[in-house]
């Protein structure tokens, strides 16, 4: 039976379908419905890890202790679990290991676009690289039938278009597994010096071990068609390449780290001109000229930004390849007239709890260094309340390192950070300005979810992955053992008592935390009356409109408020100074 | 081998452009062909443009859509119309909801959403198709159900036959919903 699936669909039919026993990951697109999908089916352990860090260590202890385990993150969760990963592989598993690796080529949702290839040679681990669902679907069995078999933990790097895109997938039932047994067994699995110099050597052994199966893999494949053109390629440029060079002879690479150079060799020497097509870095097309192969024309696709078809036939143009972009990239309808097109930025939801904070930063004219969720629109107009965000956590040693620089930027420099990143990264962060006499203002922006990644749970939600009641984290508990004296808690959709406690944190000599305590808005869906608009009080100042609500917008030069939009959470009438928006009735009976 | 047909669907986040995808995906199956759907999720909730691809042949590679490459742009907003009418191709398709969402540098008064919209679709894509089918479905029963009429509008200009389209249809509807949905799919196929 065929079914229509996500890549990362696919992925969590992979791994049921392969005995995967105990799931981990912390949400990021766009990785997040792999775990999502796996909490779904019975005997599975599937949870959301607090950071991707411990999602591996998690893995490793569920390898260790048998079973069979996936670990999922995005590209940059990669760089948190980075430690774990690159020893991981000196000690390789008990049962298989398969980390998924799901990369944002374009950044669509992401603050960077690397190239995590590169780690899977840097941890010197097997990776492979599927195309669509169903190469999804079977490399996550085929990871880890080569996880057990050459003692490795085994990447699997999705792109976004591999991750989000749907395709038929062949649906198969799945192979219970039995638990394999505990083995102590120190010298391989305990890191010291001593254990850990031999296992280095047996690391490469097993890699040479791995470059031999990859010329023998079946998901490396030679397409023979016309010999005048070669073209090595791995995950979705394939797709791209079948499109735009139909009849080029192809090596299609699934299994990319060790590549296969007897293959590759090979295949050079059936072709007479040779080129990689690949998205991002040129990972394949530098290994395949460090092995001495002429390649006709090199470095011709952008290394930025996302692959797609048209970018495709138009690099092969310009670097001489094909002589027209012809069946592909085609002169749709002449578009010089068209009227101007306003761009449809992405905003912070009406009711939005975070849009008090921001609006009280920006009339209060501070530095923000910001973190990543919802809240980093908080730094585009019209709030822009927001001078900086790096990665997961960074925000508060940002604000800390600001004010260790110059003492005079600390009494203007506050941390923003909401509560899943907070525990996810921002602990060690506030722990350190505690620690080394640091004065930050850390708010943490609680809405008791993930919800940029739509609404997972954290430890501080009171709920598990697969709904279960869990303990939930005491926010204000936690700072205070790490040693922070002054916390509050405000409601941030009260703008007076958010930019007072704002201010009366700043000013003290010590570190502190602000709680905005408030439910994203999306999840409780707690709509009060819409707000009404006193036309004879509306000057049409606009200042309503810096607040940057969807439900709030000019019309006729007055303030009008989309009943259809508005949540009633009241803050545009903080704002306004002449009274001209009226919180809303009930409506009676 | 024949092309793939290809078809892009935007519109704004909570439109429902995904239900359709779903619907048009599942009939596409089940009339025998390949098939590959590509959306970007993360900021449809925030209001940001949502687009959908969708590809259906006898074998299908990229799930991407090139520019000048779409047979068909089913658009349930205006302004979006605007922004991907580079995809579509020559002769191609336009289906157009006459709605307008304005997007906040619009409601900030920061810029124009641009008027006489239809017209200049019409008068730049010969044979376009604009309707409101928000009406529509609010005469069908409810408003909701727009991004179904425009489904029907657009069904009619594909090879899948009718009774798959409704046996798709019932699939993806919750039961409680199907009959005005099968009423708002036989208002758009009606149009199309």
């Amino acid at each position: 039976m065929k079914e229509l699936l996500s890549g990362n669909a696919a992925i969590a039919r992979g791994a049921i379908e392969s005995g995967v026993t105990v799931a981990a990951a912390y949400p990021g697109t766009p990785s997040t419905e792999i775990l999502e999908n796996l909490a779904l089916y019975p005997g599975v352990y599937a949870e959301w890890s607090p950071n991707e860090k411990v999602a591996v260590e998690v893995g490793i202890g569920a390898s260790l202790g048998g079973a069979r385990t996936l670990v999922a993150m995005k590209h940059v969760g990669v760089n948190v679990a980075a430690d774990p990963l690159m020893t991981f592989s000196y000690i390789g598993v008990n049962a298989g290991f398969v980390l998924v690796s799901a990369d944002d080529p374009g950044m669509h949702s992401s603050q960077n676009e690397q190239d995590n290839r590169h780690y899977a040679r840097f941890a010197k681990i097997p990776l492979l690289e599927p195309s669509d669902s169903q190469e999804a679907k079977d490399m996550v069995g085929l990871a880890l039938d080569l996880s057990e078999r050459f003692d490795t933990p085994v990447m699997l790097r999705t792109t976004t278009r591999v991750s989000h895109s749907q395709s038929l997938v062949e649906i198969q039932d799945p192979q219970p597994r039995k638990l394999k047994s505990y083995v102590k067994d120190i010298k391989k699995n305990l890191m010291l010096p001593t254990y850990a110099r031999p296992r280095r050597v047996a690391l490469e052994k097993s890699l040479a071990g791995l470059k031999e199966y990859s010329e023998s893999s079946p998901v490396n494949r030679i397409e023979w068609r016309d010999r005048s053109l070669g073209v090595i390629t791995s995950g979705i440029s394939y797709q791209y390449v079948r499109d735009v060079l139909p009849d080029a002879s192809v090596l299609k690479l699934g299994f990319t780290n060790p590549l296969p150079e007897q293959m590759i060799r090979s295949f050079a020497a059936g072709v007479q001109k040779l080129i990689v097509v690949e998205e991002l870095e040129p990972f394949i097309e530098e290994q395949v000229r460090a092995m001495g192969l002429a390649l006709a024309v090199k470095g011709f696709i952008p290394y930025t930004g996302e692959l797609d078809p048209g970018i495709l036939a138009a690099a092969l143009v310009k670097a001489g390849i094909i002589h027209s972009t012809g069946g592909i990239a085609k002169a749709g309808y002449d578009l010089a007239e068209s009227p101007a097109v306003p761009a449809r930025p992405p905003v912070l939801c009406p009711g939005c709890s975070h849009r008090g904070v921001f609006y009280a930063l920006r009339q209060l004219k501070l530095n923000v260094s910001g973190d990543i969720g919802c809240y980093t629109l908080g730094g585009l107009p019209p709030l822009e309340a927001m001078d900086s965000n790096i990665c997961m956590g960074a925000s508060i040693g940002v604000a800390h390192g600001i004010g260790k620089a110059n003492p005079a930027l600390d009494a203007r420099t506050v941390a923003v950070i909401g509560d899943s990143t907070f525990l996810h990264s921002g602990i060690t962060g506030l722990l350190d300005v505690v620690y080394n006499k640091g004065n930050a203002t850390v708010i943490i922006l609680d809405n008791r979810t993930t919800a940029m990644t739509g609404h997972q749970q954290h430890p501080g939600t009171g709920r598990t992955l697969a709904g279960d009641p869990a303990p939930a984290v005491d926010l204000e508990a936690l700072v205070r053992a790490l040693g922070v004296k002054r916390v509050r808690v405000i409601d941030p959709l009260n703008l007076a008592e958010t930019e007072a406690a704002i201010k009366e944190e700043l000013a003290a000599k010590e570190p502190s935390v602000i709680i905005a305590d408030k439910p994203c808005a999306l999840l409780t869906k707690a709509v009060q009356p819409a707000v009404r608009v006193d036309a004879q009080k509306c000057t049409g100042c606009r200042i309503c409109t810096r607040i940057g609500c969807p439900a709030i917008s000019i019309k006729d030069k007055l303030a009008q408020v989309d009943a259809a939009v508005c949540t009633g959470c009241n803050l545009c009438l903080q704002v306004c100074r002449e009274g001209a928006l009226v919180k809303g009735e009930e409506k009676h009976a | 081998m024949l092309k793939p047909i290809d078809v892009l669907m935007v519109g704004v986040g909570g439109q429902g452009t995904i239900l359709a995808s779903r619907v048009l995906a599942q009939a596409a199956q089940a009339a025998g062909y390949d098939i590959k759907v590509s959306e970007i999720h993360g900021m449809a909730q925030r209001g940001g443009s949502v687009v959908t691809q969708v590809r259906l042949g006898e074998k299908v590679y990229s799930p991407l859509i090139v520019k000048g490459g779409a047979d068909i742009l089913l658009a349930f907003e205006k302004l979006e119309t605007l922004r991907l009418l580079s995809y579509l191709k020559k002769d191609g398709v336009l289906i157009v909801n006459d709605q307008a969402i304005d997007p906040v540098p619009v409601l900030v008064g920061a810029a124009e959403y641009p008027p006489n919209i239809p017209e200049y679709l019409r008068n730049t894509v010969p044979g376009t198709l604009v309707f409101d089918a928000t009406e529509i479905a609010g005469r069908c029963g409810t408003a909701k159900a727009a991004n179904v009429v425009l489904l029907g509008a657009m069904a009619r200009r594909l090879p899948i036959e009718r009774a798959i389209w409704g046996k798709a249809l019932a699939e993806r509807v919750p039961a409680k919903l199907l009959e005005v949905n099968r009423a708002a799919f036989a208002a758009g196929y009606e149009l199309g």
